[in-house]
């Protein structure tokens, strides 16, 4: 099994390297690399993103191929990825922050701020929210539901289709924190920094 | 609902704790990374490492200390003290540091958090203000509180978040070490001034402060180090003391 965690510059992606590696220990060979042969080669991927989504949309293509490699890897190959806040944020077919950005368009949808009510709900919604699941996900085996996660995030991904969402958490309305659609998985929430609750939604992604 | 957090604050000085847990099963009591577990396995909503070494040889030493750290605790791990440039932030994020907090620096080149926060983005970049009152306003210190820089807090806080701040963490100078509460007038203004959370920080003696911090102080989380170093409250008891309190944590 190899699991691969994409580094396209995207910010600070150390902790996910970390909880990955926790969670794996010897069994699982984690792969650190925008490398498009190694891409190829995994059995999963994870798409970490922090910052903005316009400067994340813009790492990404500033790789040649990655796109294309990501694309095929999860649109034609059909083998599971998990985008982790901005990552999972991209999956979308645009996103509004700065500025107008093209996705990946993989669950149509768009990315816009977080309504926080003219100022009532600070922002970026920082901390532990508890998540509210709304449908089985292969990543919330044995995850409770109600249980907290550690969140940090002005923007929101509002998806076309809502039976893509797995939960949504509460922050002046109910946010979409969590999708599954086939093999395409992604959480608003940082499970690395989300102490054993978070590890064991790492693990079950590993073991799907 | 999204919960308030409690935020254990670590001295560390050359790489040892120089301020904290002082239990008898410690096997080593100044080990920083052996503390960040016993908090975050307490239920520390985040961990901060205050870096208070003075001479620059020693500098790398906190690297050291958040490589290892970061590889043991799975909750966000800020780091702060001794912050000079984007450089020094992208070496401390690289190490597994989640967000650096940002002092001197903020206040002496303002490029440092506009520039960081566009690169690594806001959600890593926490400005920390010193604060001090003088007459009807309070004024914003630097160099660990040894320079007072004369700018308005209010006005500085605005200013950090259009920077792109994060987050503030605000000390009351007049009450840090005094075991006396947070200056809640400071906080609630500071808060009400701007969109961005609010850490509060600097005196905090008994867990009510905590409760202040809080409801009056409207700050969205509390940073203490005293308070939970030799053992004279657990991050648990806390947590259940607010609990009581009516304020919403996560337990």
């Amino acid at each position: 099994m190899k699991v691969t965690i994409v580094d396209y510059n995207s910010g600070n992606i150390s902790s996910v390297i970390n909880s990955f590696k926790e969670v794996a220990k010897d069994k699982v060979n984690i792969e650190v690399t925008s490398d498009l042969n190694k891409i190829k080669l995994s059995d999963k991927v994870v798409l970490p993103g922090q910052g903005s989504f316009k400067s994340c949309v813009e790492a990404l293509n500033n790789i040649d191929g990655l796109k294309e490699t990501l694309n095929e890897f999860v649109m034609t190959n059909k083998k599971p990825l998990l985008g982790i806040c901005v990552g999972l944020q991209m999956f979308a077919d645009v996103g509004y922050e700065e500025t107008e950005t093209k996705g990946l368009g993989w669950i149509s949808g768009k990315v816009s701020k977080i309504d926080n009510q003219g100022g009532k709900f600070k922002l970026p919604h920082i901390g532990w929210n508890q998540i509210n699941i709304v449908k089985d996900s292969k990543i919330f085996k044995d995850i409770e539901n109600n249980s907290h996660m550690y969140f940090v995030h002005s923007y929101e991904f509002v998806p076309v289709d809502k039976k893509v969402v797995s939960a949504t958490t509460d922050y002046s309305s109910n946010i979409v924190c969590s999708v599954e659609k086939e093999n395409i998985f992604g959480t608003q929430f940082h499970p690395e920094k989300s102490d054993k609750l978070g590890l064991k939604i790492i693990e079950n992604f590993i073991k799907i | 609902m999204l919960k308030y957090r409690i935020i254990p604050c670590l001295d560390v000085k050359n790489g040892r704790v120089v301020k904290g847990i002082n239990f008898i099963d410690l096997k080593d009591a100044g080990d920083p990374v052996e503390q960040a577990k016993i908090y975050s396995d307490g239920g520390a909503d985040e961990i901060c490492f205050l870096d208070i070494t003075a001479s620059h040889e020693n500098r790398d030493t906190i690297y050291e200390v958040v490589k290892k750290t970061s590889k043991e605790c799975f909750v966000p791990l800020t780091v702060g003290g001794g912050i000079r440039s984007v450089e020094d932030i992208n070496k401390l994020l690289n190490c597994g540091a989640d967000k650096v907090s940002i002092n001197t620096a903020a206040v002496e080149n303002s490029k440092v958090v506009i520039d960081s926060s566009k690169k690594f983005g806001s959600q890593c970049i926490v400005v920390a203000i010193d604060a001090k009152k003088n007459g009807d306003k309070w004024e914003v210190f630097t160099h660990g509180g040894r320079n007072n820089s004369g700018i308005d807090a209010l006005e500085y806080a605005k200013q950090m978040e259009k920077n792109g701040a994060g987050e503030l963490l605000v000390t009351s100078m007049d009450r840090d070490g005094t075991q006396a509460g947070y200056d809640i007038e400071l906080m609630s203004k500071i808060s009400s001034k701007v969109n961005i959370p609010i850490i509060a920080s600097g005196g905090v003696g008994n867990l009510d402060h905590l409760v202040d911090g809080i409801k009056l102080g409207k700050a969205s989380a509390v940073l203490a180090a005293s308070i939970f170093h030799y053992g004279k409250h657990s991050v648990k008891e806390a947590k259940d003391y607010l609990d009581s309190k009516g304020i919403p944590v996560r337990i």
